[in-house]
């Protein structure tokens, strides 16, 4: 079964201003539901993709499509959640999970009985009036998480969201959001440079290599759902990690 | 509260036990005169000061201030979101510091006479800056980040401005207003000097011209407890709504 594209990039061409172009005559398609994680040196253009999808910039060529249609302003349709967490610190757990709610009109009160069943299902109640300042940083991501969720769009963007939390915290989180995204139905593009994190997670796992970029490398993951960490020492699966690591240093050293 | 304030408390003790000290050896209560007398004379003049004098520096600080808060508030905000008002009027608002404001003071009292527009205008002159510098660099503070995850959902400028902005720029702003209420009683206390028909600083330097130190002296330590008392009262509305800094 094919499922349907949520997000194309064709012959899409960028560069910041002045500087060296990023993406050449880029292409890239995801579909439906699918989990993507996007793996890369620092500075190899990761980002930008994000910023692209999101609106923040806007493609000098090409066409950048968002279920099916090539929009004006891309703003507002997407769920983006950035590598620092972004909690507004004077706002509440809930305040700040409200924030897309808000924006898109909703009263206060609305917002709220929105919000608050959502909170509990994300274990976050009893922390609904605590501010960021208050919480783990594992509970902080998650209210971050719950934010681009409320945004309602179906295409979320996590930029190495995971970055910042101690090994075992982030390893209940890789399975918290494995969880998350199979019942919410959405598809995730997720920046990594993790590679264990990639394989635990994706369904395709992306490389960007040297810039400027024209295609991805591509790497399917062979493993079935739902997955255990163990699965990740299968020999096939250790064989693709060396390779990925491998390409990775490669586009380092060059 | 005895090891938070005690040291403190402490010195000041120490201070006037000196002053008194020295002010009895050398014996010129006119000129010189020590605590204990002050304290006399403040008791003394009570009324004077309390019901003719403290009401009248108070209005000064009370409308300068207020005049300020709008004026500073308002032209932040407008060099906030316009860069056109910021390169028109942020150079100006920094150079006028430049200028010797309370040396100003006297062409006021020239212009507006000796009522008590002159004296709020020089208060208005000395509060504005802290007020209007530091909110603006409070409204400008605000990480481009979140601004930028803010337009990601779909918000407008004006969600940012509200949302993320004006936020972030409110403990600049409380900054700003507590050296603004210190400096307004030095403001109309100067503004009295030159020119008034009343208010603490007015009697203190009709005193001065009488020879009478202790009456120098008991205004301004009226004039000190307004300042104290202003201070806490913007500390405690700051800390009232900026209350998630409070929680840790």
């Amino acid at each position: 079964m094919m499922r349907k594209p949520v997000l194309e990039f064709q012959d899409v061409s960028f560069s910041y201003e002045g500087k060296k172009p990023i993406l050449n005559r880029f292409h890239l398609t995801v579909y439906d539901r699918e989990f993507i994680s996007i793996i890369g040196a620092s500075g190899s253009g990761k980002s930008t993709l994000f910023r692209l999808v999101t609106g923040l910039e806007k493609e000098e060529h090409g066409q950048i499509r968002l279920n099916g249609e090539q929009l004006e302003n891309r703003h507002g349709e997407t769920g983006y959640m950035p590598q620092r967490d972004l909690l507004m610190p004077w706002r509440t757990v809930l305040e700040n999970a409200a924030v897309p709610l808000e924006l898109a009109g909703a009263g206060k009160k609305e917002a709220a009985s929105r919000v608050l069943p959502l909170l509990k299902e994300f274990g976050l109640d009893g922390s609904e009036y605590k501010y960021p300042s208050e919480l783990s940083g594992g509970m902080r991501q998650r209210v971050s998480f719950l934010r681009s969720i409320l945004t309602g769009s179906n295409i979320l963007l996590l930029d190495e969201p995971f970055s910042a939390l101690d090994a075992i915290t982030r390893l209940s989180m890789q399975e918290w959001l494995l969880a998350q995204w199979e019942k919410r139905e959405k598809t995730i593009l997720f920046i990594t440079h993790d590679v264990d994190e990639a394989l635990f997670l994706s369904d395709r796992i992306f490389v960007f290599q040297d810039t400027p970029v024209h295609t991805l490398q591509e790497v399917k993951v062979p493993l079935s759902r739902p997955r255990t960490l163990r699965d990740l020492s299968d020999p096939a699966v250790m064989e693709l990690k060396n390779k990925l690591i491998g390409q990775l240093r490669g586009g380092v050293e060059k | 509260m005895i090891r938070k304030y005690g040291p403190a408390a402490l010195v000041v003790a120490f201070l006037f036990g000196v002053w008194e000290l020295a002010a009895r050896l050398k014996n010129l209560p006119f000129i010189f005169p020590p605590p204990s007398g002050v304290a006399v004379r403040l008791w003394e003049l009570r009324e004077t000061l309390l019901l003719d004098h403290l009401p009248s520096t108070l209005a000064i600080i009370l409308i300068g201030l207020a005049i300020s808060i709008v004026l500073g508030v308002a032209l932040a905000v407008w060099m906030a979101v316009s860069e056109t008002a910021e390169r028109a009027f942020y150079p100006l608002v920094i150079s006028s510091q430049m200028i010797p404001t309370i040396a100003l003071a006297p062409i006021f009292i020239m212009f507006f006479g000796y009522g008590i527009w002159s004296k709020v205008i020089v208060t208005v002159l000395i509060t504005f800056f802290p007020i209007t510098v530091n909110t603006f660099d409070g409204l400008k503070s605000s990480s481009k980040e979140l601004r930028e995850l803010i337009l990601t959902m779909g918000g407008t400028k004006k969600d940012i401005f509200l949302k993320v902005q004006v936020p972030s720029a409110k403990p600049h702003f409380y900054s700003g207003l507590k050296v603004a209420v210190t400096l307004s009683v030095i403001g109309a206390a100067i503004g009295e000097w030159l020119g008034a028909q009343a208010g603490l600083g007015y009697f203190s330097r009709r005193m001065m011209n009488q020879f009478d130190g202790a009456a120098v002296f008991a205004p301004i330590v009226l004039l000190s407890v307004v300042g104290i008392v202003l201070f806490l009262v913007v500390k405690g509305l700051e800390k009232r709504s900026l209350n998630w800094r409070n929680k840790k």
